[in-house]
């Protein structure tokens, strides 16, 4: 049985096209992925992201215990503040990347991915069972209870102050939501319900991610489409959310990221901080960034015509295959098929000549700089 | 939303339209498949010449999610190849029934069209 958010009804009712991802019922699109794209890239999307998993870490000695098992260095991130981090096994390789939040002096919210929730969770208890100050730790899974969604696009400042009126309560504290800068995020209260909204997301866009009690995100999901009309805000799918970040090269767990891969290997070694004391798999993540990984994970862009590029399909260099399509699509932005790959450390360079493997014929394909797309 | 069923063309269960004219048939895929598949951003087309079998997968349509097969609903040798979806695959999207057709073939055993489905039969099928 497939897990549905509450959001479930009103995706019906916007005519949207429910697939299975991560074990939940998630619509893929509404009007089509190109229309979705275009329309955050140009104006205002709303998705929903209520699969996605929310954590609690509090306690006076939360920072210590967060500091000791994420990539990431906790210490730089003041209250209402946000930041993109890792968890990794002994041995460096990804159990999930993740957003921290720190809500209050010793309070921190992790939103994780929808299909390593159980995993994450797991993996922390077990660290914090053996951590030294395991009593001055609490870690509360509240997934179930909470839902979020992500409202992105150049023309969401012109609505979103409607929807979150006034001054934050908490986190960082603004006289209007849009005062909030990228990766800060402070609390409003909705009908008497606290939310919290960060300007965050995953698109490459300006835009706001909030996270709220699944009670209330009906609400302020119909709430967003009525005032947001002003922005021309459409409901966009998960279709539209891969290849809005692919185009921006953000990593997708499963796709570049899974527990082979360390973020060394992925190119997300600016977010793990090795010189903030141990943590776990700093060692190998530490002689990695030293020696150099063996595979590293580039963008590319195909350059003559041919079918899009996708998962799994071969990367070929001098003949021989050398890596593998991680990420791949036809770019609604840029109309070119665009991709990640991981290939050995030699090809790394943008302007490097690669071809992909697309049902049985080599296409020519070039790698390109990080995110392949930009805003004109 | 409904779908475009023309009422002079034969169907095959798995979306694709036929449209006869004596020993040829020119093959597409339905309104209801364009529409379910959205933005169609590639059509990979059979070579001129090739020998196909009815139910054998021959040209691979692409939406931006996905890469999907699709089957020619006939047995015969590919006589035509329309470069115009090839160089401009929304085509597909903007007129699934028009210029927005796949390939032409010349049948090698018409008696296979009476398996086909007429349009009611499969607007029946697609819920129409």
């Amino acid at each position: 049985m497939l897990k549905r958010t509450p959001l479930f009804e009103a995706h019906q009712r916007l005519g949207g096209k429910l697939i299975e991802f991560g074990g939940w019922e998630m619509p893929v699109q509404y009007s089509s992925i190109v229309d979705e794209h275009l329309c955050v890239r140009r104006a205002a999307g709303i998705f929903d992201i209520c699969h996605m998993g929310e954590v609690l870490v509090s306690g006076s000695a939360a920072e210590t215990f967060l500091n000791q098992t994420l990539t990431n260095d906790v210490r730089k991130v003041v209250v209402g503040q946000g930041q993109y981090t890792l968890m990794c096994g002994e041995s460096g390789g990804v159990i999930d990347d993740l957003y921290l939040y720190r809500l209050a002096d010793q309070e921190y919210l992790l939103i994780l991915n929808a299909s390593r929730i159980e995993p994450d969770v797991s993996w922390l208890e077990g660290h914090l069972a053996r951590f030294e100050d395991s009593s001055r730790v609490s870690l509360r899974n509240v997934s179930e209870a909470m839902g979020a969604i992500a409202i992105q696009g150049p023309r969401v400042v012109q609505f979103i102050g409607t929807l979150f009126p006034g001054a934050s309560l908490a986190g960082t504290g603004v006289s209007s939501i849009l005062e909030l800068k990228k990766n800060q995020l402070g609390t409003w209260s909705i009908d008497g319900t606290t939310v919290w909204a960060a300007r965050t997301g995953y698109t490459g866009e300006d835009g706001f991610e909030v996270v709220a009690p699944a009670s209330i995100i009906g609400k302020l999901w119909d709430r967003a489409l009525s005032v947001g009309h002003v922005g021309c805000l459409q409901p966009c799918g998960l279709g539209a959310r891969d290849t809005l970040r692919t185009e921006v090269c953000y990593p997708l767990y499963g796709h570049e990221l899974d527990e082979h891969t360390t973020p060394i290997e992925a190119g997300l070694g600016f977010f793990v901080s090795l010189d903030k004391g141990d943590f776990v798999g700093r060692s190998v993540l530490a002689e990695q960034k030293a020696t150099g990984a063996t595979k590293r994970c580039v963008a590319f862009r195909m350059a003559e015509k041919s079918a899009p590029p996708r998962p799994g399909y071969g990367v070929i260099s001098a003949g021989q295959q050398v890596g593998v399509v991680v990420s791949g699509t036809q770019s609604p932005s840029m109309s070119v098929g665009v991709g990640m790959a991981y290939v050995p450390p030699a090809l790394v360079e943008p302007g490097t000549r690669l071809e992909i493997e697309i049902r049985g014929r080599r296409f020519a394909a070039e790698v390109v700089k990080k995110p392949i797309y930009r805003k004109a | 939303m409904s779908s475009t069923v023309p009422t002079e063309l034969k169907y095959a269960k798995s979306h694709e339209w036929v449209r006869v004219s004596g020993d040829r048939a020119v093959i597409g895929i339905t309104d209801h498949a364009q529409h379910e598949l959205t933005d169609i951003v590639f059509v990979e087309l059979p070579a001129r010449g090739r020998v196909v079998r009815a139910g054998e997968a021959c040209a691979v349509v692409e939406s931006v999610k996905t890469a999907s097969d699709t089957y020619s609903p006939v047995s015969g040798e590919i006589i035509g190849v329309n470069q115009a979806v090839s160089d401009n695959p929304a085509l597909v999207n903007t007129a699934p029934y028009g210029d927005g057709w796949f390939y032409e073939v010349k049948l090698s055993n018409p008696a296979e069209l009476a398996a086909l489905m007429d349009a009611s039969t499969y607007a029946a099928q697609i819920g129409g």
